[in-house]
């Protein structure tokens, strides 16, 4: 389709307004990290380090860094194991109820986070507190795996949609049993997806903060959870500053893999 | 007597008449749902026989070759390869390998790799291996490829990979499935021509599938042309096409004339119907006498098509039925023109009841 030149330039400039409004908070985030007052006034009059060497310094971050880093880590292996369980069922099996199945495990993405997080919050309260497991990191992680195995059903179950059949069966013709069928040829012809999947699960976990809120006992404090409690404390403000940088930077790093992996395969 | 017996040497490939059969189908039947894709089919394939499973799509000779590989378990039934029961046996339990339609080559496995793996799997050591895997590289003259990946051939090479990767494992019984469909006319009649000179080779019995009819008699040393189901006529390629035993196989193999009502009485006595091929008419003047033992029609020629080898007659004999001759181009050519009346004359044998 070609463009006429006036909706050519209008267009470039609806784009320029979204990328801005996308793009220059966050680098304003990552100039104000280096701002030696700590009200963050702009334009900025001095630069300074040292925001960065007290968030380095700091324990309550370090803390907060690693519980992010346990819940995440654990949602996304939850994620990987059952999600990819799931969508191999569903593509490769017919059984009752195999839509609403489909339907129930892709669900929590659409569920908004609150309504997750409320409803854990009541299970574990009221269910599994008696029984000895309150809220706290199994809760949270529990909370997080919900909406992480989405992420890698839907990457896992696109992929094995389109995967040729005929070679499960090749391997088979050959002499393979099922276990060695799926572990040399059907994973391998999935296992970009399965990363991809993978990644998205762990950066999505690590900034979640609502499910995380209803789920997480006090003493548990994620990163976001940490970034959203000292935001309004003037003094930790430009650490926070700070920790979103790194957060900018790290989570770039995932989507960007997962992009490059789920698009290497078209060729 | 002596003569039969070389005979039976010299022939490499259809000896073992009287052994076991290689894979013998008893009453075997395949229904999905309410489907009856396979009904009540009994077959041998004999050792050593490069055996077609010819038919229109879904007349169930994929079903049929997908159950002997155990793809498919059949809903009723015996199968036995090599005189051993092997009806509900996984695929991986069975000493037969399979040259799937689109090749079915492992994307992640260079060519070496894809054709080592079932050498792999049997636990083979890496010399034999590597032997095994030259050796059937060489075979099918690809031995310069075994390094790249599947995606960097072309689709005739990706094809002798797949054979190469069945042939290495030396079944009993190598299955193809239309196993040349995907290639182009010129390429798919070299391959015929190799696949028939590899089966030979090895010694192997090939159960082939084809909707084909002209590579399924090119190929095979016997052929069962499917109808819906069921086999219609189990021969040899001569055997179908020179006596047919049904309508659907007269008509499916090659082109007939199908001849019934006043004709087929004249000519037989008997309205049943009848098959005749068209190049096996020749064209005469009315004036010529009849030679014995053949049968004759006049018939007015009211089409006349030049295909380069061949000229085709589309002619109506004086019954009103329309007739096809077919005549080779060269000196016994009749020259008859358009709108001549002729006689058509043919031996008597070649009239057919189907």
């Amino acid at each position: 389709m070609r463009l006429s030149a006036p909706a050519k330039i209008t267009l470039r400039v609806f784009a320029g307004i979204v990328m801005a409004a996308i793009y220059l908070p966050l680098a304003l985030v990552i100039t104000n990290s280096f701002n030696a007052t700590t009200s963050g006034s702009f334009p900025i009059k001095e630069f300074t380090t040292k925001w960065w060497v007290a968030a380095w310094h700091n324990e309550g971050v370090r803390e907060a860094l690693w519980t992010s880093i346990k819940v995440a880590s654990v949602a996304t292996i939850i994620a990987l194991v059952l999600g990819s369980m799931v969508a191999f069922a569903l593509s490769r099996y017919e059984f009752f109820g195999k839509n609403t199945v489909n339907l129930l495990v892709v669900l929590p993405i659409a569920l908004p986070g609150i309504v997750t997080g409320v409803a854990l919050n009541n299970t574990f309260k009221t269910v599994l507190e008696p029984l000895g497991i309150g809220l706290g990191l199994f809760s949270v992680i529990v909370g997080h795996a919900t909406f992480s195995i989405v992420m890698v059903f839907n990457n896992v179950q696109a992929r094995m949609g389109r995967m040729n059949r005929g070679l499960e069966e090749a391997a088979m013709d050959m002499g393979a049993n099922m276990f060695k069928t799926f572990f040399q040829v059907t994973f391998p012809g999935f296992r970009s997806a399965f990363i991809a999947g993978g990644l998205l699960a762990f950066a999505l976990s690590f900034d979640e903060i609502v499910v995380t809120t209803f789920t997480a006992a006090p003493g548990t404090e994620t990163l976001p959870i940490w970034i959203f409690n000292n935001m309004s404390r003037p003094n930790q403000a430009p650490v926070v500053n700070v920790i979103a940088a790194v957060l900018i930077v790290a989570s770039m790093i995932p989507v960007y893999l997962s992009q490059r992996l789920t698009g290497d395969d078209k060729k | 007597m002596p003569t039969t017996a070389t005979k039976a040497k010299a022939s490499a490939a259809p000896t073992h008449h009287h052994s076991t059969p290689a894979i013998s189908l008893q009453q075997v039947g395949k229904s999905f749902g309410d489907f009856e894709a396979v009904k009540g089919l009994d077959l041998e394939i004999r050792k050593g026989e490069f055996f077609s499973l010819l038919g229109p799509s879904g007349s169930g000779k994929t079903t049929v070759l997908r159950m002997i590989a155990g793809f498919e378990l059949p809903t009723a039934g015996r199968i036995e390869l090599g005189g051993q029961d092997v009806t509900y046996a996984a695929p991986f339990e069975r000493d037969v390998n399979t040259v799937f339609q689109d090749y079915a080559l492992f994307p992640h496995l260079t060519v070496a790799q894809n054709v080592e793996y079932g050498l792999k799997l049997r636990k083979l050591p890496k010399a034999e291996r590597t032997a095994r895997v030259a050796e059937a590289l060489e075979m099918i003259q690809l031995p310069k490829v075994a390094r790249r990946l599947p995606s960097q051939l072309s689709g005739g090479q990706r094809q002798r990979i797949a054979l190469a990767r069945a042939l290495v494992l030396r079944p009993q019984v190598l299955l193809l499935d239309e196993p040349l469909g995907a290639l182009d006319k010129q390429l798919r009649e070299q391959m015929q021509i190799e696949l028939k000179a590899i089966q030979r080779e090895v010694g192997i019995t090939f159960v082939f599938v084809t909707h084909d009819q002209e590579e399924a008699l090119t190929l095979s040393d016997r052929v069962a042309v499917f109808n819906e189901g069921k086999i219609d006529q189990v021969g040899s390629p001569s055997d179908l096409y020179e006596r047919p035993s049904t309508r659907f196989v007269a008509s499916f193999l090659g082109n007939t004339n199908l001849i019934d009502g006043e004709l087929a009485r004249q000519l037989t006595g008997s309205p049943a119907l009848l098959s005749l091929r068209p190049e096996h008419i020749v064209v005469r003047p009315l004036d010529s006498i009849q030679e014995s033992g053949t049968s004759a029609a006049t018939a007015v020629i009211e089409e006349i098509v030049y295909t380069g080898p061949t000229t085709r007659f589309m002619t109506r004999t004086d019954h009103g039925t329309q007739l096809i001759v077919q005549e080779q181009n060269g000196a016994t050519s009749s020259g008859a023109t358009r709108g001549s009346t002729v006689r058509l004359e043919w031996p008597s044998r070649y009239n057919y009841t189907v």
